[in-house]
């Protein structure tokens, strides 16, 4: 059964009293468990996040499925979102995606062996005139090629 | 001509970023003169100024304000920086070097409205920005910018930043209020405005980055001062994120009716390895496409982009050379959509779905000839039947390709191939 840190709740306890009203606690609350669930959110998450904001599962699970930085499987621990959208699309987000999918053997959404790796496609992130690019969990890695950005990747363990 | 950095100037120095830089070069000494004056004189003047939305849909901004009801009922401005719309980083410059400018203009955009709370909504993505954002209001508030009775004007104002969680709806500001109410982020019909009723049915204003930024300015110098750039009716500075198959992409701070061709050209240093311009998205992905004969001609202010058929939109130029597919664009930009509906209404939800698959059939070498007009007709059925302009925002770019360059896709359904480049890396790409 998944339980927060006691770090954790006292995050998600300080997000409660933060807006106007409780629920606007639901977004934040659900990027601090998914921080200690290993980068991901099930039912045990939603079912403990419900009873510790006394808000119904049910309005949390929506919020959870609507968002897509909230994953609904297990990913690596570097989660590697390539950027897809038009303006990198034309600068090689393609060629880029293929090559890291083949250096880190495994295919889209999927964790690698090791654990370490999920690659993704992601929309628009905002950072087309540094096309093509990534975001690897919170940073942004800018004006890739296949190989400076299998460079970084390497580097992280 | 170069660039007009009215908002920009010091962008390129870190000490602007934090506080003491940014008084360093007279920061904040706009706000102590706003407070003195009456709160109907700063919506006046920024009425005044001929500010529009700098966000997309370009309405004036002083105009937006006075929708506001005039009496002591609480209310709320939010500050919208989910900046989704594809081609556009704009206010994620603005956010990371000079974070003050923006809480600078929404304190007094909010002293203006009577608002003693405000929000900066933040795309989830921008973990740096926001992490920029609440260090410079942090800053603020110990320097008593923030809080109860700010600068000993007996005005009270707090200001949060809220972070989405990666929904290009939640740009638009309904979508926004219920992504900050704590509900899927669906847009809601309007009306009633937000201005009437929105975040927790109070009156709430919502404007972009960049437009709460150029109050400060226009509250410095004036409106007359603001109004020597631009046209009549497209006033001002503004920022355009160039982007795509250009030499030097990037932000640039340009006059409104700046002509397209010195974007390019001149600010953007042409076309990459020497190729030709093909097309140009104007204002974000949901801009209809120009033809390059199209686009050279043009210059960038509402009216202008609107004669030729498009939109200024965010400001986003997405340059296309000659080596580009427009079938393989076009399925990107479909995919977007398809992805980015929010399932609310049916003719969006449906539309966006089966137009990525028209689409993504002709890429797949399936295509029929008669689905290109198929594509016209879904299309045609998403506009004007929604509840927010997302459909709307799928449609436009589906007409402008397929009537603009029909001869690519007719000869991708005849040949199972890219006229241009043969074959298109699409396979696992795409879905």
């Amino acid at each position: 059964m998944f339980q927060l840190s006691p770090e954790g709740l006292g995050q998600v306890k300080k997000e409660l009293a933060r807006y106007e009203t409780k629920e606007s606690a639901i977004i934040p609350s659900l990027y601090v468990a998914q921080k200690e669930n290993k980068g991901w959110i099930n039912e045990d998450v939603i079912r403990h996040l419900s009873q510790v904001m006394e808000i119904p599962e049910s309005r949390i699970n929506e919020v959870f499925k609507f968002y897509t930085m909230f994953n609904q499987k297990p990913v690596g621990r570097h989660h590697v979102q390539i950027c897809s959208t038009l303006s990198c699309h034309i600068n090689g987000a393609p060629e880029l995606t293929a090559h890291i999918c083949k250096e880190l053997k495994v295919g889209m959404d999927q964790v690698t062996e090791d654990g370490r790796f999920t690659v993704s496609r992601a929309e628009c992130l905002g950072s087309c005139g540094t096309a093509p690019m990534m975001q690897v969990n919170d940073k942004y890695y800018e004006n890739l090629t296949p190989e400076s950005a299998m460079n970084i990747l390497r580097g992280l363990k | 001509m170069s660039e007009t950095k009215l908002l920009s100037e010091h962008y390129d120095k870190d000490e602007f970023i934090g506080l003491a830089g940014y008084k360093k070069h007279g920061g904040y000494e706009v706000l102590a003169k706003a407070l003195k004056m009456q709160p109907q004189q700063i919506i006046d003047e920024v009425k005044a100024s001929g500010l529009r939305g700098r966000g997309g849909a370009g309405f004036s901004t002083g105009t937006k304000w006075s929708f506001l009801p005039k009496n002591n009922e609480p209310r709320y401005l939010l500050c919208n920086a989910d900046e989704g719309e594809p081609g556009t980083f704009k206010d994620r410059l603005m956010m990371e070097r000079a974070p003050h400018q923006l809480i600078e203009g929404m304190i007094i955009s909010s002293f203006a409205i009577g608002s003693k709370k405000s929000y900066i909504y933040v795309r989830g993505e921008y973990h740096y920005p926001i992490a920029v954002l609440e260090k410079a209001i942090r800053e603020a508030y110990d320097a008593g910018l923030l809080g109860k009775n700010i600068l000993g004007s007996g005005f009270d104002h707090d200001m949060d930043v809220y972070s989405g969680a990666g929904a290009y709806i939640c740009g638009e500001e309904t979508g926004m209020i219920s992504s900050l109410e704590g509900l899927k982020g669906q847009p809601k019909l309007k009306p009633p405005f937000p201005a009437v009723q929105g975040y927790l049915r109070k009156p709430t204003i919502v404007n972009n980055v960049e437009t709460l930024a150029a109050v400060v300015p226009i509250i410095k110098d004036g409106a007359a001062a603001y109004r020597k750039f631009g046209t009549e009716k497209s006033a001002g500075t503004k920022f355009f994120s160039l982007s795509g198959n250009v030499n030097k992409p990037g932000n640039y701070e340009v006059p409104l009716a700046y002509p397209m061709k010195d974007m390019i050209y001149k600010l953007g240093g042409g076309i990459r390895n020497g190729k030709k311009l093909k097309a140009v998205i104007p204002g974000g992905s949901s801009a209809p496409v120009l033809t390059a004969e199209e686009a050279e001609k043009v210059l960038l202010d509402y009216e202008s982009i609107a004669a030729a058929g498009s939109m200024l939109g965010s400001g986003a130029i997405i340059v296309l050379d000659d080596s580009q597919c427009m079938v393989d664009c076009l399925a990107n930009l479909t995919h977007f959509y398809h992805h980015e509906s929010c399932g609310q209404c049916t003719p969006c939800r449906e539309g966006t779905g089966w137009v990525d698959k028209i689409v993504h059939s002709i890429l797949s070498g399936r295509g029929r000839l008669q689905d290109i007009d198929l594509l016209l007709k879904v299309a045609d059925n998403m506009k004007g039947r929604t509840i927010c302009a997302l459909s709307d925002a799928a449609a436009l770019p589906v007409i402008s390709f397929v009537t603009k360059f029909r001869d690519e896709f007719e000869y991708y359904v005849r040949e199972g191939r890219s006229k241009v480049k043969g074959t298109v890396l699409y396979a696992e790409m795409h879905h």
